[in-house]
């Protein structure tokens, strides 16, 4: 399997990235890791005429601490990700989803940004991101904009990101103390995505949770906030009781496509469970256990 | 769609050819370059049957553009042998049946090199979760691992590659 025929470009800046992608307009599409646009390429079902590669972009990688946040270039790989001792200190959610994605080739390919932009419900960053409060440097022709994750995914591989525009950087807020956190994926096996997944993210004041974050992958057209299920903890000392209610409201807003991982029904019971799993693994955490 | 001109190293020797933006980093290892050690399995890069060793990481050159390759330095299992003594890992492989058709061997052979530099001294576990983008529908794993083990203690008491 061969691709369509294209023009390339591989830039060394990111100006020089946004300006093609200005002039090039929607027949453009950007590649990163190259994981799902080149596969997607080979079987035809993207057949961009021109072709930005941002591989040669080093300003684009890389993992440092700013301020409260931690910032990570987008095209920082997978594997960079979970080699990274600051994030597995300062963000440590990130790293242990990262783990989860594809296989170690892919992980030196795929990138967090690919990932994030792709806007692949099937994807795993989307939902560590809404877990985790991350918030997304966007650059256009006109500048740079900050777009919340939370309202930055609004259908099957359509996102706030626009045509001329490129994702920079991935910010997130260094946890607090007392936080703990878990992304529980179910797949079929090494490499597969998600049938369903998982990702928490809370607080605890004493016993008591003070914020928590619960997201889904792969269980509607794009990665879901489960609200709801937030709000019914938020303020509680959290026991197996609740947890279920919480798994029950996160299912309420579950709208999986059926396909060879399941039919509705199994997929939705399963992102159930692992809200449970995620709940329960993040409490202990943060418990200290 | 004109032609790009792309030069690498490939085992060692840099390489000139012309590519179309479009090739493949496999089909052009393959047809152009005539290093056929380097198979073509599943093309959606599950498999692991293409993997090469590009700029010193595994990836899968089904899903790497040749012209990614420009200016980098390019491993394949032509390159394991040094002066006519294979490397461990191919003296592990035999040793231990870590093959049976051999279809899957040269991705096994280029990932779990570059594996054990990157992890000298795996658990069995370690080698499983590390070659976790290598199948193999003959061995059942459990030869590789021991071959991959093997090649481990052997490269810790030489002190090679």
């Amino acid at each position: 399997m061969i691709p369509g025929t294209f023009d390339y470009h591989a830039p060394s800046t990111v100006d020089e990235a946004i300006r093609l992608l200005s002039k090039l307009g929607d027949e453009a599409k950007v590649l990163a890791g190259g994981h799902s646009l080149l596969p997607m390429m080979k079987m035809r079902f993207a057949n961009p005429k021109y072709l930005i590669d941002l591989n040669r972009i080093d300003k684009l990688r890389g993992i440092r601490e700013q301020g409260g946040m931690i910032h990570i270039g987008a095209m920082t790989t997978e594997n960079d990700l979970i080699a990274s001792k600051l994030l597995q200190e300062k963000c440590p959610l990130l790293p242990e989803a990262a783990k989860l994605i594809a296989d170690p080739q892919v992980r030196n390919c795929g990138t967090i940004g690919g990932d994030i932009a792709h806007g692949d419900p099937g994807n795993d960053h989307p939902a560590v991101m809404l877990a985790s409060d991350a918030v997304f440097v966007l650059q256009g022709p006109g500048g740079e904009r900050q777009v919340p994750a939370d309202g930055f995914f609004h259908g099957l591989y359509y996102t706030e990101l626009a045509s001329d525009e490129l994702l920079t950087e991935i910010r997130i807020p260094v946890i607090s103390k007392g936080t703990g956190y878990a992304y529980c994926k179910l797949k079929r096996k090494t490499g597969d995505f998600a049938t369903a997944a998982a990702a928490v993210q809370l607080q605890l004041d004493g016993n008591t949770c003070k914020k928590i974050n619960i997201a889904l992958t792969n269980a509607a057209p794009t990665a879901l906030r489960a609200k709801e299920a937030e709000a019914l903890l938020t303020g509680k000392v959290i026991d197996e009781a609740l947890i279920d209610q919480a798994a029950q409201k996160a299912m309420a807003i579950c709208d999986p496509a059926e396909d060879q991982r399941g039919d509705r029904e199994y997929k939705t019971h399963m992102a159930g469970e692992m809200t449970r799993r995620a709940i329960r693994q993040a409490l202990a955490r943060a418990r200290g256990k | 769609m004109a032609n790009k001109p792309i030069s690498f190293t490939l085992n060692g020797e840099q390489v000139e050819t012309l590519v179309e933006t479009r090739e493949l980093l496999i089909h052009v290892l393959r047809e152009q370059l005539r290093q056929t050690g380097s198979h073509i399995g599943c093309e959606t890069s599950h498999c692991g049957a293409c993997t090469v060793d590009l700029n010193g990481k595994s990836v899968k050159s089904c899903t790497v553009l040749a012209v990614q390759a420009d200016g980098g330095k390019v491993l394949t299992v032509e390159g394991l042998a040094q002066n006519g003594t294979l490397h461990p890992l191919q003296e592990g492989f035999m040793q231990e049946h870590g093959l049976q058709c051999g279809f899957c061997t040269p991705g096994m052979l280029m990932r779990s090199y570059r594996f054990l530099q990157e992890n000298p001294k795996p658990t069995d576990d370690e080698v499983r979760m590390g070659m976790s983008g290598n199948l193999c529908r003959c061995t059942g794993y459990m030869n590789i691992v021991k071959a991959v083990q093997s090649a481990a203690k052997k490269i810790q008491t030489t002190g090679g590659k």
